[in-house]
Order: structure tokens, then C-alpha cells, then sequence
């Protein structure tokens, strides 16, 4: 995955059990990292890649990383596909989008664990987080503008769920639309809340490879809110992220 | 404020987003970074005291609570904590990129960021390193202006493709930064 990891913990769970939890977070996302690494050409992605090995040859996680991903091409009509065609036009497997919030989801388990805790992982702008009690105070996760480095467009507070954000802060997206095998194009970053990160993370990313009418299909997901920014700077919202979303300015 | 002068060498086009995180909400709290493998040493380089239970060894460097515990309104604690006199520096996990290892050091004083740097930088092409000197300065300025914003996280796009950010969010988580 090859990005660092924060961990935030607020409460009371003592300070071993903590240690203990976060340890075992970041041993489990190495190991995932070192399975389903891109970056890494020795990762069994890669080998399976490249045809050395077979998928029951590989670590388990790999079939079951797999599974998801044929679920998710079903669950987005196509527009969620990790078989994607290279530079030379060959297919290539590459199911990072998905490793992603599945490993920082199933990994944030291990915080729900500690009693008397709220928490809240961050993997590169995918967020897992819970609140131990209503009582808690919300998250409060800032969305970035895409179209303005270093600014908001504003706060949304979370008390459970995942926040998963898709997009590109440059003109010239790097999200191919599989249908078409051309660059989507009409948004400029999609934010998908829900109970879990890793369909947040895979309706995100689906919704900004349809372009323009993916807010249109992410209104229609069972328990899901989005927001979408389009090239031209308008901010569109699904009606349940516009009770919660608080603007800035 | 003291301002340090640094040199800013390139790295990839990323964005910069500075929040102050607010970490005390209840009696303990801890925030943990993932340790750097390679490059400068991640977490409060200078200008801290050292922590009460020193880091562990692998796999984690945990920040646990400093001399005395916040209060529950949340002040932090003046004897040392980040936020009162001693500016601290803090160096970010370091990230790996498409390029190559990014990682960052972030300077914080009066519990603001006063200063960024970059400790490693990829070996990028050309171009991005024209990008990086047009883009840097006025992030840096702009991102200090974001300070005020109490956010506790942030999500976006960038995020996913910016090794330089991803390295400064682990600067701030690792400096406890109020």
C-alpha cells in the first residue's frame, strides 16, 4: 500500500491494550502489504500478474480479494474493474482500489476491540471510524477542494461508518471509465460515506469513473451518502450527506 | 516566532492540508504512526521533552501522554507538551510513492506550523520538479492559513496520490499536535 497509517484513539482503554491493538494493526497491513503490493514485484499480485503462480497457489486473502472484486464489478454495472488494460494494451491485475479499504476496514477491527475507546484510521484519505458511545462527540473528517489545494469545502461529522474519497486534484483524470476504456471525465472527486469503507471506497470510485450521472447512481445505494465536485467547481450532494455536511464559509 | 529558514527540494505535485487535531477529548489519549522504514527517524525530533515511557521497539512508535495529563476541557498541558513554549520538530513516516520515498519534517511552535520540509524527495523527472517549485511556497501558505480549522481528519482525493501529504498527516499525528 506504501502510505503511513494514523491511528487516533480518544477515551479511556489503557495504555497496554492500546499498544497491543495498534501493533497488531500495522502487523496485519504489512502483511497485506507485502501480498497485494503493486510497488513490491515479488508481492503475490504481482506473480499472479505476471502468470508465475495461480490464485490457489497464492495467501488465501488473495481469493478472497478476488471475490470482492468480482462483486463489486457486479455491484457497480462494470465501472469498478481491477482488470484494466496497461500501456502496451495487455490486461493487467491491479485490485489496490479495493486492497485498500478492505485492509484498513477488517485491520480497524481490532480498535473496535478496545473498550472505552473511540477511533478513527486513516489510510491515505480512506477513513475507518467508530465512536464507542452516543455520548462521544462525532469525528469531525474535513473533505478537501479539490479544485483549491489546501482548502475545504467543509466538515463532516462521522460517529461510525467509512469515508472513502475518489478523484484526482489535476486536470487529466487517472480514472479509465471500463466501458469505454477512456479517461472519465465531468467530476473532479466523489466522497462516499457509509457503514463500510470498503463499499465507500468501491461506490466512490466507481461513481467518478460514470461520470456525471454517478451521483445519480450513488443516490440510488441503500444506506450511502455522497458528495460530488464537478470540473466546474459545483458541489452536489445526496439529501442525506446535505443534513449532515457542514460547509465552510 | 522564531521562523527557521530550509531549503525545500523537490518532491512529487501533491497538496498540503495542515489541521490542528484536537486529541484530547477524555482523560488519556494516544496517537501512533507507522515507524519509517528508512530515512530519518520518525516522530519528535527536538524541542520536546522525552516521553514518559520512551517508544517502543517494532513495530510501532507510540506517543503516549506526556508529563501530566490534559485537562478535560482539553487545554494542553503547559509543562512541556506541544503547544507551549519549545518549538517542536517532528519528522513524518515515510512514504513510498510511485517515485520513490517522500518524507517530510514539519516545525511547530506556539502549537501553530511554522515550517515544512522535505527530507527525502523521489527521483523525479524534469517536469516534476518544475511543478514542485511553483507549487510548494504558495501551499505552504496556504496551508498555514488552514490552521484554524479543528478538524480531527481529512479525506480527499490528494490524499490518495500524495506521498508528501500522506507523510505530513503522520508528522502531525506523531507531534500530538493540539
Amino acid at each position: 500500500m506504501g502510505m503511513p497509517i494514523s491511528i487516533h484513539l480518544r477515551g479511556s482503554a489503557p495504555e497496554s491494550r492500546r499498544e497491543a491493538a495498534v501493533a497488531g494493526v500495522f502487523a496485519e497491513l504489512r502483511e497485506v502489504d507485502a501480498i497485494f503490493s503493486t510497488y513490491r514485484e515479488e508481492s503475490d499480485v504481482r506473480r499472479l500478474d505476471r502468470g508465475e503462480v495461480t490464485v490457489e497457489e497464492c495467501d488465501p486473502q488473495v481469493r478472497e480479494v478476488l471475490d470482492l472484486c468480482a462483486r463489486a464489478l457486479d455491484a457497480t454495472g462494470g465501472y469498478f474493474d481491477v482488470r484494466l488494460p496497461a500501456a502496451d494494451g495487455s490486461p493487467h491485475l491491479d485490485p489496490s482500489g479495493l486492497v485498500k479499504g478492505w485492509a484498513a476496514e477488517r485491520a480497524a477491527r481490532r480498535l473496535s476491540g478496545l473498550a472505552g475507546d473511540d477511533h478513527y484510521l486513516n489510510a491515505g484519505g480512506d477513513i475507518a471510524l467508530r465512536c464507542a458511545s452516543t455520548a462521544a462527540p462525532p469525528w469531525r473528517i474535513g473533505l478537501e477542494d479539490p479544485h483549491r489545494p489546501g482548502a475545504l469545502l467543509g466538515v463532516l461529522p462521522l460517529a461510525s461508518g467509512g469515508i472513502a474519497t475518489s478523484g484526482t486534484a489535476h486536470r487529466g483524470a487517472h480514472i479509465v471509465d471500463p466501458t469505454t476504456g477512456r479517461t472519465a471525465v465531468g467530476l473532479r472527486a466523489v466522497t462516499v460515506t457509509g457503514p463500510s469503507l470498503l463499499w465507500a471506497d468501491v461506490y466512490a470510485t466507481a461513481a467518478f469513473a460514470r461520470g456525471r450521472d454517478g451521483l445519480e447512481w450513488l443516490a440510488g445505494l441503500d444506506g450511502y451518502q455522497a458528495l460530488a465536485v464537478l470540473d466546474d467547481g459545483t458541489v452536489r450532494m445526496t439529501d442525506g450527506m446535505r443534513e449532515a455536511f457542514q460547509p465552510i464559509r | 516566532m522564531r521562523r527557521i529558514t530550509f531549503a525545500i527540494v523537490s518532491t512529487i505535485a501533491a497538496v498540503v492540508l495542515l489541521f490542528s487535531y484536537r486529541t484530547s477529548r477524555g482523560p488519556a489519549d494516544a496517537v501512533a504512526v507507522a515507524p519509517s522504514p528508512g530515512g530519518a527517524q520518525a516522530g519528535i525530533v527536538g524541542g520536546a521533552p522525552k516521553p514518559s515511557a520512551s517508544a517502543s521497539g517494532p513495530p510501532i512508535t507510540s506517543v503516549p501522554d506526556q508529563n501530566g495529563q490534559p485537562d478535560q476541557n482539553g487545554q494542553p498541558d503547559q509543562s512541556g507538551q506541544p503547544g507551549s513554549a519549545e518549538p517542536v520538530t517532528v519528522n513524518g513516516a515515510t512514504a513510498q510513492t510511485e517515485q520513490g520515498p517522500v518524507q517530510v519534517q514539519v516545525v511547530i511552535d506556539g502549537g501553530r506550523i511554522v515550517d515544512i520540509a522535505a527530507l527525502q524527495k523521489p527521483s523525479g523527472d524534469q517536469r516534476h520538479d518544475e511543478i514542485s517549485a511553483f507549487s510548494l511556497p504558495k501551499l505552504r501558505e496556504q496551508a498555514l492559513a488552514a490552521q484554524s480549522a479543528e478538524i480531527d481528519g481529512v479525506s480527499g482525493a490528494t490524499a490518495t496520490s500524495g506521498g508528501y501529504r500522506q507523510s505530513l498527516q503522520s508528522a502531525l499525528d506523531a507531534a500530538n499536535f493540539r
